[in-house]
């Protein structure tokens, strides 16, 4: 089978195929409609793809064949607010699906504004983890991005059934050995430059921009922070910053390598108050040497005059770790076949990216 | 019976049934739209049952206000129009 590549835009889910010519976007799903996240389909899995109307709150599809036909599934919902909630916080209506995982039969959803989900049916129904959303800590989370907090990082472990972590914009990160029945907050060795120095290194506040786990090594994490790359090499119970990153350490998106966990990818951005390409140029640092050093990758990109940034689900990379796609605010794509090395655009004329899969 | 009708743009998502609902009150006729698609609820009403930001309701040419409760009386004859708010984009 080809490789496959989807991309979910601000106006629609799209479909690509590399052929002899390079990819080619072959398909598109709810044109017009804001895609915010897609789960490819895997074996014994449907595919899924949410969607934020604008007029008519989030839905949830899916496909039972790889994306060619499309059936609406039961959305999650949050349960009826207790009287005097909140205290100062969120209000228990969801605003958005922003990440997507699955795996034995159990697929989970990250939200705005906050809250993780699951579902054991395919879809069919949903319920709130308590346990997570339950957590006295959560009172102190706050929005990254969007007025309320999010799950934007759901990393299961690929041997021990039920252990997960995930990444909350601004909430740190959250471990499960228990498939979601209780949760440590583990995001100790972080610092947040943005909150007051007795607070910065709060583990609850941090805001790590994305979280992604090496398949073949799942000790090891990388995390796309607010301000700089932290890296974990024992299951999250501990990060260690990365120094000397060059252009920028600020950015959204990371990717590692699935088979080499001292290989990962981002693409720097100016900074928090200026979200742009320093320079104008846009460029991704990948290391291969655990963060020690990195290499500056320039080949195919715009070097001047671009403004585009890429968001944290809109960079990916493929099993082996050779095939790179990402998409942009500005609905540019790019495919790399060589680690990154060399990149050529795909499209420059879709809407904004919000995530891309490479199947 | 006071009568719902739906905004066509809901159609490219679900039925919408118009509905001609003996009901006191919005709240009620909207839960006799909801008995015959259950699926239109998430469309107009919120996870707490609250009317979506971006859904605007007019009985008998007035917007209704209170967007909470949903209860606003409805004479027998009342029209009442579900429809997007141009708010949402």
């Amino acid at each position: 089978m080809e490789p496959t590549a989807w991309v979910a835009t601000r106006k629609g889910l799209f479909e690509l195929h590399r052929r002899a010519g390079g990819w080619q976007i072959e398909r598109t799903s709810f044109l017009g409609e804001p895609v915010s996240m897609l789960l490819p389909p895997a074996p014994a899995q449907p595919m899924f793809a949410a969607l934020n109307l604008g007029h008519f709150g989030v839905k949830l599809h899916a496909s039972d064949d790889g994306g060619i036909t499309w059936r609406e599934v039961t959305t999650p919902a949050y349960p009826p607010q207790p009287p005097g909630e909140p205290a100062g916080g969120v209000a228990w209506k969801l605003q958005q699906i922003w990440s997507l995982a699955a795996a034995r039969g159990t697929v989970w959803a990250g939200t705005l504004p906050g809250g993780l989900f699951r579902s054991d049916d395919a879809g069919a129904s949903w319920r709130l983890v308590e346990s997570l959303w339950n957590q006295p800590g959560r009172a102190e989370w706050f929005g990254g991005g969007f007025d309320v907090p999010g799950i934007h990082s759901i990393c299961l472990h690929p041997e021990r059934a039920g252990e997960l972590l995930v990444g909350i914009s601004c909430g740190g990160a959250w471990l499960s050995r228990d498939d979601g029945a209780s949760w440590l907050l583990q995001a100790s060795g972080m610092r947040a430059t943005y909150m007051p120095p007795e607070l910065a290194e709060s583990p609850n506040t941090q805001d790590p921009h994305a979280i992604t786990r090496c398949a073949a090594e799942p000790d090891v994490f990388w995390c796309q922070h607010h301000n700089g790359i932290w890296r974990s090499t024992d299951n999250a119970a501990s990060w260690q910053e990365v120094q000397n990153v060059p252009v920028s350490n600020f950015g959204f998106a990371v990717a590692v390598h699935p088979q080499d966990s001292r290989s990962a990818w981002f693409v720097p951005a100016v900074a928090d108050q200026q979200r742009v390409p320093r320079d104008g140029a846009l460029v991704v640092n990948r290391t291969r040497d655990g963060g020690q050093s990195f290499e500056t990758l320039r080949a195919g990109l715009p070097q001047s005059g671009c403004y585009d940034l890429v968001y944290r689900h809109a960079l990916a990379v493929s099993a082996d770790g050779q095939s790179l796609m990402m998409g942009s605010t500005t609905g540019n794509l790019w495919a790399s076949d060589d680690a990154g090395d060399h990149w050529a655009m795909v499209s420059g004329h879709l809407p904004p990216i919000h995530a891309v899969s490479l199947g | 019976m006071a009568r719902l009708v739906f905004t066509s743009q809901l159609r490219r998502f679900t039925e919408t049934p118009e509905v001609d609902a003996p009901a006191p009150n919005l709240r009620a006729a909207l839960e006799c739209a909801f008995a015959v698609n259950p699926r239109l609820r998430g469309y107009v009403l919120d996870d707490q049952g609250h009317l979506r930001a971006n859904v605007v309701i007019f009985i008998d040419g007035r917007r209704c206000a209170e967007r909470v409760l949903l209860v606003d009386p409805l004479a027998p004859d009342s029209r009442v129009h579900v429809l997007q708010a141009l708010s949402g984009g």
